[in-house]
């Protein structure tokens, strides 16, 4: 029997309807990934990526078609469902890394657990995937000022893994970072994949873009080379 | 980090903007001091004014009705008016109605009639005037109380009140002189021979300020024998004041109104009522403080959202509920109404304390529970008043879009 995929579009569109007119941001877009793929979603700008990532992330429902995550058609969910999609099925990592300004590293990474477990870590499943990208426990105490960027976004892969989810979206994880701590990064990421989870990265850098098993090419809206 | 996460950024952004939810507090705090000081100083002002009046509660005073014409056809009235000129010649107790109060009455306590008159007065050259009692011998012994000297014996002899001797420097033996000659009014000397414990305001017998002497003397001055001006009803016990009004009117108001009864409880609970209605004025004034500190709150919160909304997006996107973020603003509110309130509720006790000193001038009752239920109060108030100011901007956080919120600086 044929495996579910961990996501599918089929013919999906999304029009943001503004009173200049609508602006179609997808259009008729159809794409498949399956579980433990390593995808890299590349396009210019305004090609409609981001819109597609929004989709795929769970933050945005299509205008029209249908768009199943882990099996299940995001359509048809409520907020609430949506929400908690987010938090137990994907690992949100940004190019801003987007860590909470009033908690710590550690409390950072804790924060998704807690919403989904209703308790703190009491199994060190936080510190140990803390010391698995890198942080130490003093640096775990430190508020996302007082780190740089690499700890911040390895800070932030943590936080993405702390729930176990079933996609790792990454947009544009290397956007603020030099190129050698990107690479770190991105090696980083080809371990997850290596150990199998399913990465998705959008990008316009190729550099990085080459280094996914599939690239997914995107321009107004439409799937160029799948 | 504690379970509750979602009260754990509360307090770390209260605690990051500290200076600024300070400021927002102290607005409630200056909110709940000024409600609870002012009702606390109404409910001390209501306790003292009971307390005062309480004392002369339990009188019942009959004066003649509306429907009474010179004591009715019942006696026949009579009498000569008085010499120094009555301006109520027609409107008198007469004596049968007098026994019948008695009879109907006498049962819930002392019944005593009064004469009453107004007389021009001259002590020591310096003119004046006085209201003038008359009372019966025995009535005097159980009504009054003599702080110095004793009851009058003779028709010549008086006792007086505290204020009338502190007013015109009269002491045991002094001698007063009633009526004005220049009017044509006849002259007579009197003696004072007691002075009288001071009372205080009355409905029955307004002693402080007046002259005190027997039947005899009165009626022989003023004439209008058996035609009593008042006939006072002293309780036993309070709660009988309707019983023993009804009775009175039962009695005597059968055809037409021939008597008026007033009841002294019923003045309390009119000034008590009035006083009450004061208080809830001006605790509405301070209320209006309050407001200025929703205000500031709302204000505050709003701030907060303002500021917060990239990090409203990071917790939406990473799976943090619309009910959570809700959750958080309001949380946020009820720290600062309740740290508002608290402070408040400390000051109110220490202001609250000065400002009954200050204006109802004892803190008797200042630690009663009619005085201090209005800290607990305006806490409530106070915090209620905060969650109301969180809910809008907490509202529209949770409902921002988090992919808008996202992209924000």
């Amino acid at each position: 029997m044929k495996e579910v995929p961990v996501i599918e579009l089929a013919d999906v569109s999304k029009i943001y309807p503004l009173p200049s007119g609508d602006v179609v941001a997808l259009d008729h877009l159809s794409v498949r990934i399956d579980r433990g793929e390593f995808v890299a979603i590349m396009g210019p700008s305004g090609s409609g990526k981001s819109t597609l990532l929004n989709q795929i992330g769970g933050l945005d429902v299509p205008t029209s078609g249908t768009l199943k995550i882990t099996g299940r058609n995001i359509r048809k969910m409520s907020d609430e469902e949506l929400t908690s999609l987010r938090l137990n099925a994907i690992g949100y990592i940004f190019q801003k890394f987007n860590l909470i300004a009033l908690l710590s590293a550690y409390e950072n990474v804790e924060y998704p657990y807690i919403l989904k477990q209703r308790c703190n870590d009491t199994t060190g499943r936080v510190s140990r995937l803390l010391e698995d990208v890198g942080i130490d426990r003093r640096m775990a105490e430190h508020k996302p000022a007082e780190l740089s960027g690499g700890q911040q976004q390895r800070v932030a892969i943590a936080r993405a893994l702390v729930n176990d989810p079933a996609i790792l979206l990454c947009d544009e994880p290397t956007g603020n970072l030099d190129t050698k701590t990107g690479a770190q990064i991105m090696e980083m990421l080809k371990d997850l994949h290596r150990q199998g989870r399913t990465v998705i990265i959008v990008t316009h850098d190729p550099a990085v873009g080459d280094q996914a098993e599939r690239i997914i090419r995107i321009r107004d809206g439409r799937v160029e080379e799948a | 980090m504690k379970n509750d996460i979602i009260l754990q950024l509360s307090i770390r952004s209260i605690r990051l903007n500290f200076l600024r939810s300070l400021l927002a507090a102290i607005g409630i705090v200056i909110g709940v001091v000024a409600i609870s000081s002012m009702g606390m100083m109404g409910a001390n002002m209501t306790l003292s004014v009971t307390e005062e009046l309480s004392a002369m509660a339990n009188v019942l005073v009959v004066k003649p009705g509306s429907g009474s014409s010179g004591g009715g056809g019942m006696m026949g009235g009579g009498g000569a008016p008085g010499m120094g000129g009555s301006s109520d010649e027609d409107d008198y107790i007469s004596k049968s109605q007098f026994e019948d109060i008695e009879r109907t009455a006498g049962k819930y306590g002392l019944v005593y009639p009064v004469y009453q008159e107004s007389e021009t007065i001259e002590v020591s050259d310096r003119e004046g005037h006085a209201t003038i009692y008359g009372m019966r011998d025995e009535d005097m012994a159980s009504v009054l109380t003599v702080e110095e000297g004793a009851l009058p014996k003779t028709s010549s002899s008086v006792v007086i009140g505290p204020t009338l001797a502190e007013n015109y420097g009269l002491t045991i033996g002094s001698r007063i002189t009633l009526g004005d000659e220049d009017k044509n009014e006849t002259v007579q000397k009197v003696r004072v021979v007691g002075i009288l414990e001071e009372k205080g305001m009355s409905m029955d017998l307004n002693s402080d300020s007046a002259i005190i002497m027997p039947e005899k003397a009165y009626v022989g001055r003023f004439g209008g024998e058996d035609e009593y001006t008042q006939v006072n009803v002293i309780l036993s016990d309070i709660d009988d004041a309707d019983a023993a009004t009804e009775a009175i009117e039962d009695q005597l108001n059968r055809k037409e109104e021939e008597v008026a009864v007033q009841d002294s409880s019923r003045m309390m609970d009119s000034i008590t009522s009035t006083v009450s209605t004061l208080t809830t004025f001006v605790m509405a004034i301070a209320g209006i403080s309050l407001l200025v500190a929703a205000t500031s709150i709302f204000n505050v919160m709003m701030m907060s959202v303002t500021e917060r909304v990239r990090e409203i997006g990071i917790l939406r996107s990473i799976g943090t509920q619309k009910s959570e973020v809700l959750r958080m603003f309001i949380y946020e509110a009820v720290i600062l109404g309740l740290v508002g309130a608290g402070i408040g509720a400390v000051m109110s006790l220490i202001l609250g304390w000065l400002v009954v000193l200050v204006m109802v001038g004892t803190t008797k009752f200042f630690f009663m529970a009619e005085s201090l239920i209005y800290v607990p109060m305006a806490m409530l108030i106070g915090v209620a008043i905060c969650i109301f100011s969180g809910v809008y901007p907490a509202w529209r956080a949770a409902n921002l879009d988090p992919i808008e919120a996202l992209r924000a600086d």
